[in-house]
């Protein structure tokens, strides 16, 4: 017998802890660290305050792969309202990103897996502290019902805030492996550094070792604006929401209030294009209607001045046209384009269907037509918030130290509607890592990206740059860096490990990477000129005295010629 | 008892005026404010040419140029000067080296060699730039091969200025070394040279009172003549006007023995007056073996891969040569010198020399 049941949100993911990114102790502890990390820094995002974060793991004395550690995480943030708290900590899919711009969270659901995760393994309370800079600190003490995917208060205490300090303080006990898990947690703060150089990060391990990243400038990248949807990224269900909660009585209203880069010309050639225009019968014109349209004629210099309302009269009764589009477009052959339809809005003959009404196959259409209508706008990037050619610099410097970086940010792009920036660095010597091959940082929305690595699109398109044309070899101590900002990342996994091969976002990496190749190409062959010439000197200056010295002795000279002008050629030819 | 006029005092001042002159190059160069450079005829295997009208291989027209600004040819540029530099030295000192002792010597100096190849290889360019061979520098190989017979020779080595010795006095044969080399010739009553490829042979040929039954000089080349044996056989010929006939095992390698005598090597190509081109080949020939039935070996495969080689050979277009390589091409059957022996000890000479001298 099949029994069916539903299950709640927190269900599900208690059931599916590996799609998050939760398969075993270490990757645990290593996700739980990165999810509160980032809603950390996504926090100081919304106070411009350079952010200070404390993490701290403790073990109970005990340790081995399934030892419970204390991990809490402490920022200087906006901080979580205190009726929210609740939900926020304890309710799977509650948050506040699913909103239309860069974000390092998007699903409202890493902080609370992380928690969940902890209760199913120690079943020990989480306790959160936060205020948003009021007078008052709302301390909770939480466990998730899982089922009913709601939180439970076991405990609300109100403490005074005098120093009116804002931001969130998370703790929660979990099962976890933090031997196996060091490496990646290292790595992840290290890259974390990098691409938030404006950052403190102090983080304590169980064995109370201090591991301090240190920030070098208080500058932050503008932050992203919100922003509507773009036409090409919509689907059916977005629409259906749309037309729900819409104010708006016509489909042009509809078109530019809801979407990103619309405006009337372009609702308007949009909306003919997809079949959602009706115009008057010319035929069925009233003398008002006619009147209507001859103003309106002459109020745009493209038509004849001494079309009076007689002409439209005469050419309404010979006409064999059944609307007031192609009624123009036939009798005005001379005008072009789009006048006709902003001719006909401004006249009023224009009518499109009140978005609410709109039937379930319109809506389809509709959505159809947006994929293949060419005269949207692409989306600008004012929703992205890049880090910046500078600040991607300071923090490389930072924590590599190189002896040569080159930075470049490419212009915005978009796919399928969602506008994207890639930030490509590459740097050579200093601290990177000399290991045979490149060190890769991956970023997306300023997450590094630690695993998978040869799954994700950037390593496919370095592996595929035939490097030798930029002078660079597999031995060199390079590290090349990658980042992709947009506000709806293509990761291939709920884990948020690497970037599916999007064709727009590959053209953006590859040329971005052949940009900075190229620097790199330059400094290199600059380097090799210079130790070349470097060299020559030393060979010039240890051979040619000899030579000058037996060829006197064969010529029976008294004293050797001088070389020395010889050997001041070649230092100039250095200096170069 | 022909006047003899010798070359060997003569040809010293010309080795260290040339010596000296290189060196003048280089200074004025360096004076001028010019990286030195030097220019000589290159001696890549396409600028080895053969000379038909003087029967040995000559360097053609290319030529290189080395300059001390390249830096990949500063260093043997270096150890080319400091190389003229040691051989005039050695000239002026009148001392001997060997081309093992140029590759340690070059040590003391702080211009060291990576192996022997390359210090052979400064040398050979040294003789190329300077137009003299190196054992006109006194930088001779090991020597393994003598001269015997009437010849009185006067020494001009430091010590034994103006003594004289007559070829006859040791009866092993005197070693065609430095001294012998740089000797004047005084007087002999031999009318000819016999070069003989073994030293069986040549101690036999003694033993046998050749010298004096035929007139003759014989020396001992020790299988491929030394450039110094080579040069004094030239001599020997020029100087003293004897014709030289030259025997050898009846192989391709004995034939190429008599051949590098009468023409020269393309690794000499550079240098003249190492060849006697008027010198004859007088045996073992492929003929012989047949004429005189003498017991012979199998041709092997190396050996008649050889032949074909030296049959395309621009050196070989003489008519007896064509001949006797067809000839051992079609016996497949080669002989040593020493396979006369099957007809007795004496019947080399008594039979098979005359014969072949005349």
């Amino acid at each position: 017998m099949v029994t069916f049941e539903e299950i709640s949100p927190a269900d599900f993911f208690y059931r599916n802890r590996d799609i998050a990114g939760f398969t075993n102790p270490a990757r645990a502890i290593f996700s739980s660290v990165r999810e509160l990390m980032e809603n950390a820094l996504d926090a100081s995002e919304l106070t411009r305050i350079p952010p200070e974060i404390y993490i701290r793991l403790s073990d109970e004395g005990e340790s081995g792969p399934e030892a419970a550690i204390w991990l809490r995480v402490m920022d200087n943030g906006s901080g979580v309202p205190a009726r929210h708290v609740p939900s926020a900590f304890g309710q799977v899919l509650f948050g506040s990103k699913f909103k239309l711009k860069q974000a390092r969270g998007t699903f409202g659901l890493g902080g609370k897996m992380a928690i969940l995760y902890g209760q199913i393994t120690t079943h020990k309370p989480a306790s959160v502290a936060s205020s948003t800079g009021t007078s008052k600190i709302y301390e909770y003490k939480l466990m998730i019902d899982i089922q009913r995917n709601r939180p439970i208060i076991l405990d609300r205490k109100i403490r005074v805030n005098e120093e009116r300090w804002h931001g969130t303080v998370v703790e929660f006990c979990l099962e976890g492996d933090y031997i196996r898990a060091m490496p990646k947690i290292l790595e992840y703060l290290k890259q974390t550094a990098v691409v938030n150089p404006y950052a403190n990060i102090t983080f304590v391990d169980p064995k109370g070792r201090l591991y301090k990243f240190t920030r070098v400038t208080t500058k932050m990248p503008p932050p992203p604006k919100e922003t509507l949807p773009h036409p090409y990224g919509v689907d059916v269900e977005t629409i259906q929401r749309l037309t729900s909660i819409t104010e708006c009585r016509n489909m042009l209203d509809f078109m530019r209030t809801h979407f990103h880069r619309v405006g009337e010309n372009i609702s308007l050639s949009f909306l003919e294009f997809a079949g959602f225009i009706r115009t008057t019968d010319p035929k069925k014109m009233t003398p008002e209607d006619v009147t209507r349209l001859v103003q309106a004629m002459q109020s745009f210099k493209e038509f004849p001045k001494e079309v009076d309302v007689e002409t439209i009269q005469r050419l309404t009764s010979i006409t064999e046209c059944r609307n007031m589009l192609d009624f123009m477009r036939t009798h005005f052959p001379e005008v072009q384009g789009s006048v006709f339809l902003r001719l006909l809005q401004i006249a009023g003959f224009i009518r499109t269907k009140d978005p609410r009404k709109l039937e379930p196959d319109e809506i389809v259409r509709l959505v159809r037509m947006m994929k293949r209508f060419k005269g949207f706008l692409p989306p600008d990037a004012s929703c992205l918030s890049p880090l910046g050619e500078e600040l991607l610099e300071a923090g490389i410097l930072k924590e590599l130290n190189p002896e040569f970086i080159a930075v470049y940010q490419r212009k915005p792009s978009t796919y399928s509607g969602h506008p994207f920036i890639v930030e490509i660095a590459i740097a050579y010597g200093g601290n990177v890592p000399k290991k045979g091959d490149f060190a890769m940082y991956r970023f997306a929305n300023r997450i590094p990206l630690l695993y998978d690595e040869v799954s994700d699109v950037s390593w496919k398109i370095i592996k595929s740059i035939n490097w030798r044309r930029y002078k660079v070899t597999p031995d060199m101590p390079i590290a090349i860096l990658v980042h992709l900002c947009s506000t709806k990342v293509p990761y291939k996994t709920v884990g948020k490990e690497f970037i599916a091969d999007r064709p727009e976002v590959k053209r953006e990496i590859l040329n971005g990477l052949r940009e900075v190749a190229r620097q790199l190409q330059r400094f290199l062959s600059r380097r090799e000129h210079v130790e070349k010439q470097r060299r020559r000197l030393v060979t010039i200056s240890k051979y040619l005295p000899k030579i000058a010295a037996y060829s006197t002795e064969l010529a029976e000279k008294e004293k050797p010629p001088d070389v020395e002008k010889l050997l001041k050629g070649v230092k100039k030819f250095e200096e170069d | 008892m022909k006047k003899i006029k010798s070359s060997a005092m003569e040809r010293k001042k010309e080795v260290l005026a040339s010596l000296t002159n290189f060196g003048a190059r280089l200074y004025d160069q360096m004076e001028e404010g010019v990286f030195p450079w030097i220019k000589m005829p290159s001696r890549s295997i396409e600028n080895i040419l053969y000379s038909p009208e003087l029967r040995q291989y000559i360097l053609g027209d290319k030529t290189v140029r080395r300059s001390a600004q390249n830096i990949r040819h500063i260093r043997p540029f270096t150890q080319l000067v400091w190389g003229a530099y040691f051989a005039k030295e050695l000239a002026k000192h009148r001392k001997t080296s060997t081309l093992r002792d140029v590759y340690y010597s070059a040590q003391a100096y702080d211009v060291p060699f990576k192996d022997q190849p390359e210090s052979n290889n400064i040398i050979t360019d040294l003789e190329t730039t300077v137009g003299f061979a190196r054992e006109d520098f006194n930088v001779f190989p090991e020597e393994r091969s003598a001269v015997f017979g009437d010849l009185t020779i006067e020494y001009t080595v430091p010590g034994y200025e103006g003594r004289q010795l007559n070829l006859t006095s040791h009866p092993d044969g005197v070693l065609i070394g430095p001294a012998l080399t740089s000797a004047e010739f005084v007087e002999t009553t031999a009318d000819k040279v016999i070069a003989i490829e073994k030293g069986g042979l040549f101690t036999r040929f003694i033993e046998e009172l050749v010298h004096k039954k035929f007139n003759a000089l014989l020396v001992l080349t020790a299988g491929q003549a030394p450039r110094a044996t080579r040069h004094f056989l030239h001599r020997l010929n020029k100087e003293l006007d004897l014709p030289v006939h030259i025997f050898t095992d009846g192989d391709p390698w004995g034939m190429h023995i008599a051949m590098v005598i009468i023409s020269g090597s393309a690794n000499a190509a550079h240098l003249r007056e190492l060849t006697t081109p008027d010198a004859k080949w007088s045996g073992v020939w492929a003929t012989d073996i047949v004429d005189y039935k003498l017991p012979s070996d199998h041709l092997t495969e190396v050996d008649v891969k050889r032949l074909y080689e030296l049959q395309r050979d621009p050196r070989y277009e003489g008519e007896l040569w064509q001949r006797e390589v067809k000839t051992f091409l079609k016996i497949k059957r080669k002989a040593e010198q020493e396979a006369f022996s099957r007809y007795g000890l004496t019947y080399i000479v008594d039979e098979y020399l005359p014969a072949k001298l005349e």
